[in-house]
């Protein structure tokens, strides 16, 4: 029944492979059998109506979903040729190698500095923590405005700072992916445009595969988009091509914001 | 039709039914008002009744002073002495035990019927009369571990009494730690026990404190399972360790009341008023606890 799409990674390396991944929710089968190749350094889109499944599905590449009891996961994840899946893989060493930003802004009621300190810290990491939080803050395009207020509390800052924040904290663990859930869908204009081009920027040194409900914003920002329906993956591939010269005609009707 | 299209000015022709629903409206906040008065009034005349009989007997002497047949001579240092030694062991006996089961219930618990037993007869437990756990106590502490009637035997029965109450409150205090701030530290690569100990149980605290607070406060009220363990009516020194016989302060007020002589009734008065100001100091100090924890997030 699934398609698998073959896609062209234009000479790159696979950073993730999903091969035939369900998720279930009790009986609810939320991700059908989706299998999917993201490539390394690029943004990897993936869209689709509410509840196709496609916050599911990247919830599968950190396993986050284990943390929700009644979901059960089949097929396989690949990172590396291993298996995330794997019984003697430990879940919290996949989440510190690839990180994930989430939907609305969740800082810790901790000061700037401690949240971006927090994975360093947890993880062990020898590491030099003022020039990391410094580095991370810089790469997240936050640290000109912090700078002079490290000790405030995160709380202060507002909405598009705290996402900013959010990612500085996600790449001061040193991840190789990074995850995002709807990162700009809380955020305004103004916030949200800052968040897209700071993708752009991560590109070169992480891969980043990102939800959004925002069509544009899928153009814009991602090399490769997937368009699940009802939890199943319909088409994968260019975003140029998904865009304008997609396969399937549900793809299309999308969108073009036929449905949805 | 006419008057729902809006050419009618605000205020003009009010109908029956509009009246009717205003009256009804109004009469249920009175009544409101007036339910919430009894609670006031009633606890209102209780206190001035309480002062009026005991502040006359309350001075440092009182406080001082261990129980006598002589009304003049009586006080309450024994008593409070014994109720301050049972709070403070319940407090560390019942504590770290409560919180341990409420984190294991809410963070690592499996959610099955296993786990929904055990937290059906948590929220039972709670709801079991006090003389339960004193006769409970009584064949476990006193007799079945052999500790006698003493302090160490009171702590562990009001340890249990009060446990589910801490549990609960704490269980409540955990689970409203937002889900997001947790898969945050989860996100970073935190293992269960990291992100109980640095995100969810400093948010939980000032909420488990108040939880726990509360529970301490109806501990030192309670005074049906420290007679069934031993604590007796007459005691004429500090305890000085845990296997010592003990009074509490409830015990001794109702000595107090039970006997003939007036001069007596007014001693009870004055152990009151002691109690309240104990019963009122822990509660203040669960409302700032828990003022401050708003005032940080």
């Amino acid at each position: 029944m699934a398609t698998t799409y073959d896609i062209d990674l234009g000479g790159r390396d696979p950073a993730l492979e999903a091969v035939d991944l369900s998720v279930y929710y009790g009986e609810t089968h939320a991700v059908q059998n989706v299998s999917l190749t993201v490539p390394q350094n690029q943004v990897v889109a993936l869209i689709g109506p509410s509840g196709c499944g496609k916050s599911t599905l990247l919830r599968c590449f950190n396993r986050m979903n284990d943390l929700i009891s009644s979901a059960r996961v089949d097929g396989r994840v690949d990172f590396h040729g291993q298996n995330l899946y794997a019984p003697e893989i430990d879940p919290v060493e996949v989440r510190r190698r690839i990180g994930m930003v989430f939907q609305k802004p969740n800082p810790f009621p901790k000061s700037i500095f401690d949240n971006v300190a927090f994975g360093p810290r947890v993880n062990g990491m020898k590491v030099d923590l003022d020039a990391l939080v410094e580095e991370s803050l810089r790469s997240a395009a936050l640290w000109d405005e912090v700078s002079d207020r490290l000790n405030d509390s995160a709380y202060a800052l507002s909405g598009g700072q705290q996402q900013r924040l959010c990612i500085a904290r996600t790449l001061a663990v040193r991840p190789e992916i990074v995850l995002m859930d709807e990162p700009a869908s809380a955020l305004d204009p103004i916030a949200t445009q800052r968040i897209e081009e700071l993708i752009y920027e991560l590109k070169k040194d992480y891969t980043i595969v990102i939800v959004t409900h925002n069509m544009q914003q899928a153009a814009r920002i991602s090399d490769y988009t997937a368009f699940l329906y009802m939890g199943q993956l319909i088409e994968y591939g260019p975003t140029e091509t998904i865009f304008t010269n997609p396969r399937e005609e549900r793809t299309e009707a999308y969108v073009t914001g036929r449905f949805g | 039709m006419s008057d729902v299209t809006g050419t009618r000015p605000l205020g003009s022709g009010e109908s029956a039914f509009d009246r009717r629903r205003r009256r009804i409206g109004t009469l249920f906040a009175w009544m409101c008002g007036l339910a919430t008065l009894v609670g006031v009034f009633a606890l209102g005349i209780l206190l001035v009744d309480v002062l009026m009989d005991g502040l006359g007997r309350l001075d440092v002497a009182f406080l001082t002073s261990f129980a006598s047949r002589f009304p003049e001579r009586a006080g309450v240092k024994a008593a409070l002495a014994g109720s301050v030694w049972i709070l403070g062991l319940t407090a560390l006996i019942s504590f770290p035990i409560s919180v341990a089961a409420a984190i294991y219930l809410e963070e690592y618990a499996a959610r099955n019927w296993v786990t929904k037993t055990i937290q059906t007869n948590i929220a039972n437990l709670a709801g079991v009369p006090s003389i339960v756990y004193g006769i409970l106590g009584l064949a476990l502490f006193v007799r079945g571990l052999g500790l006698q009637r003493s302090i160490i035997s009171g702590a562990l029965t009001l340890s249990l009494l009060i446990m589910p109450l801490i549990i609960m409150a704490s269980q409540e205090a955990i689970r409203a730690v937002p889900r997001t701030i947790r898969e945050a530290a989860y996100g970073l690569g935190a293992t269960r026990w990291q992100v109980t100990a640095t995100q969810v149980l400093p948010m939980a605290l000032p909420g488990i404190l108040t939880g726990t607070i509360l529970a301490l406060s109806r501990a030192v009220g309670e005074t049906a399972p420290l007679i069934m363990v031993g604590a007796v009516g007459f005691v004429a020194f500090t305890p000085k360790g845990l296997t010592d016989q003990f009074t509490v302060l409830p015990l001794q007020i109702y000595n107090w009341v039970s006997r003939p002589q007036d001069e007596f009734r007014d001693l009870a008065a004055a152990g009151i008023i002691v109690l309240l100001v104990l019963l009122l100091t822990m509660n203040a100090v669960a409302i700032i606890l828990r003022n401050r924890a708003q005032v940080r997030r």
